[in-house]
């Protein structure tokens, strides 16, 4: 799927459990619970996102030419709104990841929902994923 | 105002009555009807004191000490009014004891730099405590670096007791000691008398930080024997961005000015400027007016229901909180104090959830408390924890929302398990 057709997913699960905030945050907390774990090896200071309340690693990994994540938090809801980050942009390459306009936190109505930190902690993850996209990006042009 | 000597017993303070005095208690949030307890970060204001704010703002409004208009001297005197009102609120000796700030970070660190100046020697250290908020912490450890000194900690034991059987030893070197009254991560009520004593016999004065006890405790300065003491406004009923810095005549009369300006001068040349008396030596520039005007108005609300009023209704409260809280399954007191040694905070973790996990799902619920490290690191790295959940008491929380905490934490457990 492209970015775009995974976040249109996701829209379409939101929409589908209307209002009811329990039934989104037990949503998000099982999104969380399935999270393509860490190797442990890689939940090290380098790692760990700035800007969270909550600790959050995330590792990368760059296999033929697509960027891999892998992440853990130790908060619950944390972790499954990094699943949801990860969903949508892991497995792309990094002009895809660069070039895609995210769209669906603020499509789901999390924005509205989440405490001010909790969602800057998202978006210091997404800048990060982006962050990692450019790197490689202009790696690869220069070399 | 009703004098404080001669108040309802205690058993007739009606808290839905006084409940009525807060606008901001009536409104909803997320489709609830809203539970505050988050007042350790900042507490609700009474109709009396926006009403207090506004009737300057509506009818006096003009600058102090300075106009030699009718305007001026209304609000002068309001102003020094408002001053007196918290001198006779903490009992000090002098009106001119009292200085406003911004707060109680602003006046412990206008402490720590003026008495830093002048008294702090390479080698010396400042003795504070391992429950204290970073702006007892930082003030201290900027202007050390800055002399050569170091800050030295009263440590905590497992329950959140400070421990001070060893505080002579701890005294030797120590130059002042700078302790909160009650800890605004877990809410311990610190033995501040003792401390006092010990360093006075060691002839080191003390700051006591007692931004999370005036609303709770009374407190008497010349009781306590404290050199400093600093609270603020809006933990107290009052507004934000003021504050109250208590200090001994005889401390403040030795200690250099802190900043520059108008107010503070008696005389200005080029070669030399001469600064004014107490109070206005440590007040640079045009006051917070309506600030001080808000927490007069703040405190006379506070001492017409009376503070043993307010602590005997908040002990009862807190009884009933821990007794609920503690049945849940797998809650986590942090800091083991009992409802009498304890000042409006219960910090707490349940099971291995995340604090803010649990208070965002709180949030939902229309349920405000605090999650996070509470401004004091030291404290959560001690206990080996990310954070706690906190939640803190005024004298308008009933039952009910205790009741409605309990019922949250439990559903938050729920769908966070």
């Amino acid at each position: 799927m492209t970015i775009q057709e995974e976040q249109d997913e996701i829209i379409a699960d939101f929409e589908f459990l209307g209002n009811n905030w329990d039934d989104k945050y037990e949503y998000i907390i099982q999104l969380g619970k399935e999270l393509p774990l860490i190797d442990p090896q890689y939940k090290k200071e380098e790692n760990l996102i700035k800007g969270c309340q909550s600790r959050v690693w995330l590792h990368t990994d760059f296999k033929d030419g697509k960027l891999l994540f892998t992440a853990d938090s130790d908060a619950v809801i944390t972790k499954g709104l990094i699943a949801l980050l990860i969903k949508v942009l892991s497995g792309h390459t990094p002009k895809e990841i660069i070039d895609a306009n995210i769209t669906f936190i603020d499509a789901i109505g999390l924005t509205s929902h989440l405490s001010p930190t909790r969602s800057n902690g998202l978006l210091s993850m997404l800048k990060q994923i982006k962050l990692y996209a450019v790197a490689l990006q202009s790696k690869s042009l220069h070399s | 105002m009703q004098d404080s000597q001669t108040i309802l017993a205690p058993s007739t303070l009606d808290i839905e009555v006084i409940r009525k005095d807060f606008p901001i208690l009536e409104r909803e949030v997320y489709g609830h009807p809203l539970v505050y307890l988050d007042n350790a970060a900042t507490t609700q204001k009474p109709e009396q004191v926006l009403a207090a704010m506004d009737e300057y703002y509506h009818t006096i409004n003009a600058n102090v000490h300075r106009g030699v208009h009718y305007l001026s001297q209304r609000a002068t005197d309001a102003y020094e009014a408002a001053r007196h009102t918290v001198a006779e609120f903490i009992n000090a000796r002098h009106t001119h004891e009292i200085i406003f700030t911004r707060g109680t970070s602003e006046a412990i660190n206008l402490v720590a730099a003026v008495f830093g100046k002048k008294f702090l020697k390479p080698g010396d250290q400042v003795l504070v405590s391992a429950v204290e908020h970073h702006s007892n912490i930082v003030p201290w450890q900027l202007i050390a670096e800055e002399k050569g000194a170091a800050l030295k900690v009263i440590p905590v034991d497992e329950n959140g007791d400070l421990v001070i059987d060893e505080l002579d030893h701890l005294l030797k070197g120590v130059a002042i000691v700078a302790v909160n009254y009650v800890s605004n991560s877990l809410g311990g009520i610190n033995p501040v008398r003792e401390i006092i004593a010990a360093a006075h016999r060691h002839g080191v004065p003390v700051l006591v930080d007692a931004a999370q006890a005036v609303q709770h405790l009374t407190v008497d300065v010349q009781e306590l024997d404290a050199d400093f003491l600093a609270f603020s406004s809006h933990k107290l009923y009052g507004p934000t961005g003021f504050g109250i810095l208590y200090g001994k005549e005889e401390w403040l009369n030795q200690l250099p000015p802190y900043q520059g300006g108008g107010e503070m001068i008696r005389t200005v040349s080029f070669e030399k400027t001469t600064y004014n008396d107490l109070p206005y030596k440590f007040e640079a520039g045009t006051p917070d007016i309506a600030g001080a005007i808000g927490l007069a108005a703040a405190i006379n609300y506070v001492q017409n229901l009376g503070l043993d009023n307010i602590q005997q209704a908040e002990h009862s409260l807190m009884s009933h909180a821990i007794d609920t809280l503690t049945q849940i399954e797998d809650f986590r007191l942090i800091g083991k104090f009992d409802a009498a040694h304890r000042a409006g905070v219960i910090s707490f973790l349940v099971g291995n959830i995340h604090p803010f996990d649990l208070g965002e799902i709180l949030d939902k619920q229309g349920i405000a408390v605090r999650t996070g490290h509470h401004c004091a690191q030291p404290v959560m790295d001690r206990y080996c924890i990310p954070g706690t959940v906190r939640a803190s008491l005024a004298i308008y929380n009933n039952r009910t929302d205790i009741d409605r905490l309990a019922a949250g934490i439990k559903k938050a457990a729920k769908l966070l398990a």
